[in-house]
């Protein structure tokens, strides 16, 4: 088999048994990149030294016969939010250029203890604010599929890196949709775990509420398994989880018999495209024939869940980024200004149109006088929406849904109408706004080729359950 | 025409909690570390860094709330407070906004012989900003290492009346929160801040006149004087017929007084609201109990004990628990001397006036066992409260007991009464015109003539006995001269 067409347990595998070493497997993978992110621009930065010396150092712990960390020599890259000191991390934000973070995320020093080789920082929307990555402030990343639409965003970079095999696996950051919806208009799976599931410390915050980080695959599998490493309590995040370790490659070998699957039938009703839909009520159906229930059911809160969102998720931006200001880091203009004009320079030129129309929508919205009818009223929206799912899954154990209204659509198509890329965070923004973990994968394509993405949302910290049924669709036999 | 109208103050004090580390980092807190050497990704509010609440910073402000009366809220949340300004990094402080950790306590005051109760509105943890330092050509630099610093807020109740009641509240706060251990309290070094809320109104008004807020008082000195000053400031636009503006005004102490920073109309829209990277303070009663049985002896207490049983009056009491220092001190030595009161009243007044030549952080170099034994000497009459000023200088300098240097400087009181007789004839003899002046019923002859026998004797003649025999070398004179 091919490096660039295995996975990660067979990756493993391989270069236990000394058939392949880790310098292979980097240089196989650099020489992808080179190749092919010419015409993909998924990467903002590759580290070819880094990654080939700590491949080095990999093979030589191997040949000593020491332990290697469980994802040694595995090739991966992480979204230009989540904080490294070895290489830059921009945000994909002119604001944050050359900006090089004196500590690492959590997530990386877990991957570093892990052995994984990290190959370089992805593309994103400008501050994970977007829904096709053309809001970063240095390149339009490609779909794969399609080299003229959008890979979907705000983790475009990873979700195409992942899926024309320039990464084994990803991490992606999800704040209404940014892992799940890119997954779909890419193909590949992309999960967004339970609220505290993974922490949070070194990603550097949209909204704090909301935000969550998560993996991009191309097997259920290697999803899995990722989540193995990632999950757990950190001490730096006070919004972690305490909870005891659960080994998710286990609910892999189970099959859906007898698993409650709701399908809430308003998500199909309108804004749709037909082949999506019907892509999806095919799966349904499929789950059925593997010996699930699929029951339909009506979700009703989450008409208020898109307006709540913009409002909750602005308004923690409107802070989060606040400080931004030209004086510590960042983005600092040429030229005398007093500390006022300073402030105005540094946001007015750092930040790109879509970060500030959210920084001005999120301060109306807390600014007072305005406190009641927007930010308090979207948290009231946010516990009724909450209460909704809850109630849901006392009878059911999954809900199914489209990830997105369609496919991935070309470069512009919808940038010039804020509200209409918005509505695409329809099926996702829920899932944030309840905390919830929700895994997008493929369930077909469209007439032109384009993948369709199917999503499968949990009980919060049930991310068993979603990997148990994701894995059962991939295995397929429906028609046995 | 002050005496028309009434004053109304409340007070917000800012108090710097003595945690070793930072409220949400595990940066230390000391004072005076070179600039920005105690600074980390969190406090520094770099990108992708998270608070994580400092426990023991709830532990201390709940036992500032019980130990100022006040209730205790179970469930807490910490709101971030935005504004825009190099010395807050984040550009937003998280503070508390709706639910503070303390709220509806009291402090009791002694001002004039009256107790006066002041309320307590709400006590709430938040973070302190950095420090800004202009310099000489006009540049600013920015010195983090205070970012972080825990702080309480404790905001009064518009109960006080007058300059000096603000004084005593802050006194009785601070003694309050030494007590409890809580904080250092030093106004000189910043970790005791005091703004100030005054308004007027004509006595016997009900409504509230407009009240500013002035900040930027750091000493006893700066917040009686900008009481005193704003309270005319107003009472002269009102007379004039103008109107007091609500405002936030800066005291600047070496002027002597206020300047007005930001009306309302361009006050701060801090845009309060949760902060999404902490979970709800949860507080349970067993935390409480444990919280309330870990408080020591409050100064209210001491005090209570001091008038009860060493019969100390209401004032002196007052005085003496308002230092922690003395007021252990003089528990310390209380029990091991003959009159406690003799010993409390040597305690405030030359060791106070000693210990305050040498500042705040003044210690009585002595032990108390060699207090104790001069409180005695005074109180058996083997020296007396002059002679005592002497002894205790000494000891104070050269920290030996007080009998070794009574007896090697020979400061005892001159009891001997042929010795005394003889200097009152001598001072009789030398002075017939002020003997002449007493007997013609001038008391205060006598007066001089004590004095003369006091001088010649360096002060240490007993003045009872002196007097006494001078009175009897008088009386023969004159029987024999007539």
């Amino acid at each position: 088999m091919k490096i660039i067409d295995m996975d990660i347990m067979t990756m493993r595998k391989a270069l236990l048994s000394k058939e392949i070493s880790s310098v292979e497997i980097t240089k196989e993978y650099l020489s992808r990149i080179n190749e092919k992110d010419r015409d993909i621009s998924a990467y903002l930065y590759v580290d070819n030294f880094k990654a080939l010396e700590k491949s080095e150092r990999i093979d030589k712990k191997i040949s000593d016969g020491l332990d290697v960390g469980v994802l040694a020599g595995i090739p991966m890259a992480l979204k230009d939010n989540i904080c490294t000191v070895e290489m830059p991390t921009t945000c994909g934000s002119r604001m944050l250029e050359k900006y090089k973070s004196p500590f690492n995320a959590s997530v990386v020093e877990t991957l570093s203890d892990a052995d994984a080789v990290v190959l370089g920082k992805l593309n994103m929307d400008e501050f994970a604010m977007g829904s096709t990555t053309e809001n970063s402030y240095y390149q339009n990343t490609k779909n794969p599929h399609d080299l003229s639409r959008v890979p979907g965003g705000s983790s475009g970079g990873s979700a195409a890196a992942v899926a024309s095999k320039q990464a084994l696996f990803a991490l992606g950051s999800d704040t209404g949709g940014s892992i799940r919806q890119p997954a779909s208009f890419c193909g590949v799976l992309g999960l967004k775990p339970t609220y505290g599931r993974i922490s949070r410390y070194g990603l550097i915050a949209f909204a704090s509420s909301l935000d969550q980080i998560g993996p991009f695959a191309r097997s259920t599998s290697d999803l899995a398994y990722v989540m193995n490493v990632l999950c757990g309590f950190d001490e730096k995040d006070s919004t972690s989880v305490k909870m005891e370790d659960e080994d998710f490659m286990e609910s892999l070998d189970r099959d859906v018999k007898g698993m409650r699957i709701a399908l809430p039938k308003n998500y199909f009703d309108e804004g749709i495209a037909p082949e999506v839909k019907s892509a999806v009520l095919a799966a349904a159906e499929n789950f059925r024939k593997m010996g699930a229930s699929v029951e339909e059911v009506e979700i009703s809160s989450v008409k208020h869940a898109l307006p709540a969102y913009y409002i909750i998720s602005s308004a923690e931006a409107s802070s989060n980024l606040s400080r931004f200001d030209g004086i510590q880091y960042g983005f600092r203009p040429e030229g005398d200004f007093n500390l006022d004009e300073l402030y105005k320079e540094a946001r007015s030129k750092g930040f790109g149109k879509e970060v500030k129309r959210r920084i001005l929508l999120g301060t109306y919205a807390l600014s007072s006088g305005y406190y009641d009818a927007y930010y308090k009223k979207a948290q009231q929206v946010r516990s009724l929406i909450k209460a909704e799912f809850d109630n849901l899954f006392k009878t059911f154990d999954l809900i199914l849904s489209p990830t997105a209204p369609t496919a991935a659509y070309p470069f512009g198509s919808k940038s010039e109408n804020p509200i209409e890329m918005y509505m695409g965070d329809i099926y996702t923004v829920p899932v944030n706004i309840a905390g919830l973990p929700g895994l997008s994968m493929n369930c077909g394509f469209d007439k032109d080729g384009l993948p369709i993405g199917m999503q499968l949302i949990g009980k919060a910290f049930d991310e068993a359950s979603i990997l148990r049924a994701a894995h059962a669709y991939e295995r397929g036999g429906f028609d046995e | 025409m002050n005496d028309d109208y009434e004053i109304v103050i409340g007070l917000e004090v800012h108090v710097e909690l003595k945690t070793e580390t930072k409220i949400f980092c595990g940066c230390r807190t000391s004072f005076g570390a070179k600039p920005n050497t105690q600074c980390c990704p969190v406090c520094l509010g770099l990108p992708g860094s998270l608070p994580v609440l400092n426990e023991q910073v709830v532990e201390y402000a709940v036992l500032s709330g019980l130990a100022t009366k006040c209730e205790i809220t179970r469930i807490g949340k910490q709101d971030r407070k935005n504004y825009f300004y190099p010395d807050s990094p984040k550009a937003y402080q998280i503070s508390q906004y709706d639910l503070p950790l303390c709220h509806s306590g009291h402090v009791e005051i002694e001002v004039k012989g009256k107790s006066k109760r002041i309320g307590i509105t709400r006590i709430h943890i938040e973070e302190d900003a950095g420090k800004l330092v202009h310099d000489s050509e006009g540049g600013s630099l920015v010195d983090y290492n205070r970012c972080g610093v825990p702080l309480i807020e404790i905001v009064s109740e518009p109960d006080i009346r007058s300059a000096e009641e603000a004084k005593a509240y802050v006194q009785k706060l601070r003694a309050i929160l030494l007590y409890v251990g809580v904080s250092d309290c030093r106004m000189n070094e910043g970790s005791l801040r005091c703004d100030v809320n005054l308004s007027v109104r004509k006595k016997g008004e009900n409504k509230l006149g407009t009240r500013t807020e002035m900040k930027n008082l750091n000493s006893f000195v700066s917040i009686s004087k900008a009481i005193e000053n704003e309270t005319l400031r107003q009472i002269k636009l009102i007379e004039s017929g103008g109107a007091v503006v609500q405002e936030t005004r800066r005291w600047e102490q070496s002027a002597g007084k206020s300047v007005s920073m930001r009306t309302k109309e361009d006050a701060h829209d801090y845009r309060y609201f949760p902060d999404p990277d902490l979970m709800p303070i949860i507080i349970g009663d067993s935390f409480v109990e444990e919280m309330r049985q870990s408080l020591p002896e409050l100064p209210d207490e001491r005090k209570a004990k001091y008038i009860k049983d060493y019969q100390l009056t209401v004032y002196d009491a007052e005085q003496l628990v308002s230092s922690k220092y003395l007021s252990d001190y003089f528990d310390m030595t209380a029990k091991k001397v003959k009159s406690p009161k003799t010993a409390a009243n040597i305690l405030m007044t030359d060791i106070t006036r000693l210990l305050s030549k040498e500042g705040e952080d003044a210690r009585i170099p002595f032990t108390s066992d060699d207090f104790a034994r001069l409180a005695d000497l005074i109180f058996l009459g083997t020296i007396n409260n002059t002679l005592a000023k002497k002894v205790i200088e000494k000891m104070w300098k050269e920290n030996l007991s007080p009998d070794l240097i009574i007896e090697r400087d020979d400061l005892r009181l001159i009891k001997d009464e042929d010795y005394l007789s003889s200097l009152a004839l001598e001072t009789v003899g030398q002075m017939p015109k002020v003997v002449e002046d007493y007997l013609s019923g001038k008391e205060k002859a006598l007066q001089s003539l004590i004095g003369q026998i006091m001088r010649k004797t360096s002060g240490k003649a007993d003045p009872g006995i002196a007097k006494a025999i001078l009175l009897k070398t008088i009386d023969d004179l004159h029987s024999k001269q007539a």
